[in-house]
């Protein structure tokens, strides 16, 4: 029993162990940022591994979402007869919704869990201790241009998947299934509010780009340095960013949507 | 890869992503209405307009030339009062114009439709519609069709 409560609390203490060095590590990253500003070739390469390399996955399942959501949402609008509200359910599906979190998944699968490999293995083979020995500051030279190059694409590409998306469904509603080209633009444009809609999923996607690099980098971060530490790591990253990103997607949209 | 190169993906990227960006607000919400420029407030006072929202588009000959901004209700007179907010360039609208709260299509969204009347003095920024027509409220007409049914039935 006392063996039991014992090593409960050892987890409790663990727990909250790390998520104070996942604070502090935050700020100290935060604090690496506006020295940033002086390189900015660092950021640009982040911003090339993070952002343009997870293009492609996030164009191609956007587009097949988009799809999908066409296919499934006009069998059951087709039944009440408001197959013309196709539009504004697939964008506000998407917008809302499927472009924020499904964006963060796959980002977190894609870019996350490179991101906490690569650090993990800097650490593993002693780059990051080397660093110091050279009084550079690994925070800032190497985690704080992940950290911010991953925040600015999140929302980049939430945005380029929710309208990839919405051209996906196009293609099936009006294209495939014979919808009315014009109320699917007429509608969507008239039930899809900028403020409302638009701007609180982009709110989302920039709330799930700080959660989701902030997993990766610290993960990486505090990796066992062995290899069997950074693959666990790796696992650990994928699937707190998941479980974090779904939990904080409900917490955001009570708060955005539960009261009104 | 070339320091060159790299530069140039990443400034597409970020382009695209706020092209994307872009056309949501633009082609998949409805930026344009809201934002577009000056307008002028208009006031309607109905005795019921069941189902209106905030927001619902106001037409003038099936146009839409503004929105409803704010639906509340006058605790003295016990009407709703309805503002609206008219885009500027449609600024010619007659003092005797009327105001009734319209259904689109059977089951579709509420909207406020405008009847232009034939006065020569024009509605100004403030100005309150007198003559209004209230919501059809689906219930009441079949009570009134089954009242008259009733009472025709005796004949």
């Amino acid at each position: 029993m006392l063996g039991r409560l014992q090593s409960l609390g050892h987890w409790a203490l663990g727990t909250f162990e790390r998520l104070g060095r996942a604070s502090t590590l935050l700020l100290s990253i935060l604090a690496g940022l506006p020295g940033l500003l002086l390189r900015p070739r660092l950021l640009i390469q982040q911003t090339f591994s993070i952002g343009v390399l997870s293009l492609l996955i996030i164009v191609v399942s956007g587009w097949f979402v988009g799809m999908v959501l066409g296919f499934q949402l006009y069998n059951t609008l087709v039944d009440f007869g408001a197959d013309a509200s196709l539009g504004p359910v697939i964008a506000l599906t998407l917008v809302r919704e499927l472009g924020p979190v499904v964006t963060a998944l796959l980002f977190a699968g894609r870019a996350g869990s490179a991101l906490t490999a690569e650090i993990g293995l800097m650490k593993a083979t002693e780059q990051l201790s080397g660093m110091e020995m050279m009084a550079v500051d690994p925070i800032k030279r190497v985690l704080a241009p992940r950290f911010l190059g991953g925040v600015i694409s999140m929302p980049l590409l939430a945005a380029i998947f929710s309208i990839v998306g919405v051209y996906g469904g196009y293609f099936v509603g009006v294209g495939l299934l014979g919808v009315d080209k014009g109320s699917y633009w007429a509608q969507m444009q008239s039930m899809v509010d900028f403020h409302d809609d638009v701007l609180n999923g982009i709110i989302k996607s920039v709330v799930f780009g700080v959660v989701a690099t902030w997993i990766a980098v610290f993960e990486g971060y505090d990796a066992v340095p062995t290899s069997e530490g950074v693959s666990r790591a790796t696992t650990r990253t994928v699937v707190h960013t998941s479980l974090a990103v779904l939990g904080l997607d409900f917490v955001l949209t009570a708060l955005m949507y539960g009261v009104s | 890869m070339q320091a060159r190169t790299l530069e140039i993906w990443v400034g597409l990227f970020v382009a695209a992503g706020f092209a994307a960006l872009f056309l949501l607000a633009m082609q998949v919400s409805n930026l344009t209405m809201v934002g577009g420029g000056s307008s002028y407030l208009l006031k309607a006072r109905f005795e019921n307009i069941a189902g209106l929202k905030v927001r619902a588009p106001v037409t003038v000959a099936g146009v839409p030339v503004g929105r409803v901004t704010a639906i509340t209700y006058d605790s003295d007179t016990y009407q709703a009062v309805v503002s609206m907010r008219i885009e500027a360039q449609y600024n010619k609208l007659p003092d005797d114009t009327s105001a009734s709260v319209l259904t689109s299509g059977l089951v579709g969204e509420k909207y406020v439709g405008l009847e232009p009347g034939g006065d020569t003095e024009m509605l100004k920024n403030g100005s309150v519609i007198k003559l209004t027509q209230s919501s059809l409220v689906l219930e009441n007409l079949i009570g009134k069709f089954l009242f008259s049914k009733a009472s025709g039935g005796g004949k």
